[in-house]
């Protein structure tokens, strides 16, 4: 995993609640057996209609947002099926950074996985990006080692995030490597126990 | 006297590995259980980095989500053919044991686990799919997980879990006759939300939970995630100690007894505390059917569709009854289906398919619907051969299928036309989760069967097999 430290970039607002796995990425794209290339599908049914034509209604086929790379969401993103390709088509399509009033437990966890990164800010705040980024252009400094965002009119909040996870984004490191240094641990409670 | 004790916090103190302040648990898992949408890439990252499968032994495959439930030969998709025979590669090189397409113990993965007996109390059980709470009627700590947490267990057989918040969903008095499970846990969704078990574990207690069968139990835990909740269960007690005696992979004779013991021991102590708790009364839930896309959206069956002007999240709900082709204030009963699915990991057990098949029996699936079974596993489906039930579902006008997740989510090719309307035994109620501009009902079995016999919903109290 790419270690992040800090990220600047435009926001996208997608104004939902209970945005489910589901529509981040379609289960006719689940099929393929490689972790790259699911950015083409995020959203798909949302972006694009049943002759694959892009909907012009839907806002992030808005040109403005092309460049985005911070989704900013209403409570409880990334609710049901565990797919872990929902944050691989999130990161493939240019996203960094998802911000929300919530999120889902597992969708949360398999973020952190993929340096994808998961903020919970409160909903107030959520509301008034989400309308700022509606407006006009909203960027946003997400600094992790400082545990801080940014807007580009200087207001600035402090988020929490799981000091574990954090640590494992900062230093990019590969989370199975270091549970295999517990090794001799893992055997003793495989001996005592099982 | 030491301090009483939920189930969760039971099995959680045995499962930690290893400890240490500012960091979760390096928990121990029992049980792997994979399928091949979810495990793939998790292979390919052990070859990369030339790790092995530290314990193939407590680990178990099948293929479910692919599988084609008609003509099982033929998977005419070539992305999922390579889907599924990269599983066989996978298990063969690995070392795992594989229930096939053509295996007589293949299913749905959280079918099986349970009828093989690979499920049992006190159990950490992981499964790259969020309905692996399912396992949790057993009084087990199970969870669905990512695929990196897969490649992670299969390295380590370890995952890093934070300790979960406790949930205690308590269900008092008896569900009315003719009131089912799967209305039970569609009602308690519909209460509390979505999102009211984000971050604990919900361990449901109470009399109807108590009389509840195991498969029962199965279809309240199995929509914990449904709910925010990675992981519910049920303590353990005797329905749960009888389930399992005699099952493949349970030990037998004193061991058995033994182990009884042990798992009833888990059972939440008297007194213990959670750090939240919800009730509901079982006898004021009525028969449910979801009106919308997603699983709290839910109401008795001689309800309406929401008023607009009397929601507080009207932008959610109007994007809703849109997709869903509803009007505001609209009778359930008036909402006419054309397609009806009795399976899924929710609803495809023996129990499902003899209640179904009650309400079937002698009866004719309406003309304007297409009405499928889709047994949960193999097991399931020779089991209602030997009972005849195929054959009152046949008799019916009902499609009887080979076993597989099938409709639930369609990525074979058993789905529901864009604008279809399907009465469906599944858990979700997404946009386009049948099939792309798809429309699902959540209901109990019993209700489907009624549904696919008028073309619209009705209330399964008033025919006299569902109350009897």
């Amino acid at each position: 995993m790419e270690a992040i430290k800090n990220h600047t970039g435009l926001v996208y607002p997608l104004n939902r609640t209970n945005v489910d796995t589901d529509q981040i990425i379609p289960k006719q794209f689940l099929k393929r057996i490689e972790r790259t290339g699911f950015g083409q599908f995020l959203f798909y049914h949302w972006r694009f209609d049943d002759e694959g034509n892009k909907r012009e209604s839907f806002s992030l086929n808005d040109p403005k947002y092309e460049h985005a790379s911070i989704l900013i969401a209403g409570d409880n993103f990334g609710c049901g099926s565990s797919r872990e390709h929902a944050p691989w088509s999130l990161m493939d399509f240019g996203f960094r950074v998802i911000i929300a009033p919530s999120f889902a437990d597992i969708f949360y966890n398999n973020s952190f996985k993929n340096g994808l990164v998961p903020i919970k800010v409160d909903e107030e705040q959520v509301n008034k990006w989400l309308e700022q980024a509606a407006q006009s252009e909203l960027t946003l400094t997400v600094d992790l080692e400082e545990k801080t965002i940014t807007d580009n009119n200087n207001l600035q909040i402090a988020f929490d995030i799981p000091e574990y996870n954090r640590q494992n984004l900062l230093n990019g490191w590969d989370e199975i490597a270091l549970t295999l240094q517990l090794e001799d641990k893992i055997s003793k409670y495989e001996q005592t126990t099982l | 006297m030491a301090k009483p004790k939920t189930i969760i916090e039971k099995v959680w103190e045995k499962k930690v590995v290893h400890e240490e302040a500012g960091k979760p648990d390096l928990i121990y898992i029992d049980l792997h259980l994979i399928h091949e949408v979810t495990s793939p890439q998790a292979f390919e990252g052990l070859r990369l980095a030339n790790r092995k499968v530290r314990r193939p032994d407590l680990t178990f495959a099948t293929m479910d989500h692919n599988v084609p439930t008609l003509n099982r030969d033929e998977i005419k998709d070539p992305i999922a053919k390579l889907q599924v025979d990269t599983l066989t590669k996978n298990c063969e090189e690995f070392g795992i044991t594989l229930a096939d397409m053509h295996h007589p113990d293949q299913g749905i993965v959280h079918v099986i686990g349970p009828q093989l007996g690979l499920t049992q109390p006190g159990k950490t059980i992981v499964c790259g799919d969020s309905h692996t709470s399912t396992h949790g009627a057993f009084g087990a700590i199970a969870f669905g997980i990512g695929t990196s947490e897969v490649e992670h267990v299969f390295a380590t057989q370890t995952l890093w879990q934070e300790k979960p918040k406790t949930l205690n969903v308590r269900v008092e008095g008896d569900l009315g006759p003719g009131v089912t499970a799967k209305d039970l846990i569609l009602a308690i969704i519909a209460k509390f939300g979505v999102r009211m078990g984000t971050g604990y574990i919900i361990e449901y207690t109470g009399e109807a939970i108590r009389k509840l069968s195991m498969e029962e139990r199965m279809t309240i835990c199995n929509m914990s995630i449904e709910a925010g909740a990675r992981a519910g269960l049920i303590s353990p007690d005797q329905t749960t100690v009888e389930f399992l005696r005699g099952k493949r992979h349970v030990p037998k004779g004193e061991t058995f007894d033994q182990l009884a013991k042990e798992w009833l021991a888990l059972a939440t102590d008297e007194g213990a505390t959670y750090d939240k708790v919800l009730t509901i009364h079982a006898d004021e839930v009525e028969p449910q059917v979801t009106w919308g896309t997603n699983p709290g959206m839910g109401v008795p069956i001689n309800g309406h569709t929401p008023t607009l002007a009397n929601v507080s999240n009207q932008e959610e709900v109007k994007l809703a009854l849109e997709y869903m082709g509803l009007e505001e204030n609209q009778a359930i009963t008036s909402i006419e289906v054309d397609h009806v699915f009795i399976g899924s990991c929710t609803n495809s057990r023996m129990n499902d398919l003899r209640k179904a098949a009650k309400i079937v029996q002698g009866k004719k699936v309406k003309d304007t619907v297409r009405a499928i079974v889709v047994p949960g596993s193999f097991l399931v489906k020779m089991q209602a051969e030997e009972e005849g039930i195929d054959q009152i579902f046949k008799d019916a006008g009902f499609e009887w299928r080979d076993a597989g997740c099938s409709m639930c989510l369609g990525m074979n090719d058993d789905i529901v036309p864009p604008g279809g309307r399907c009465a469906s035994t599944s858990n979700r109620n997404f946009e386009g989760r049948q099939g792309n501009g798809a429309r699902t009902h959540l209901v109990s079995p019993e209700m489907a069967a009624a549904a696919a016999i008028e073309g619209h919903f009705v209330d399964v109290r008033t025919y006299k097999e569902a109350v009897n």
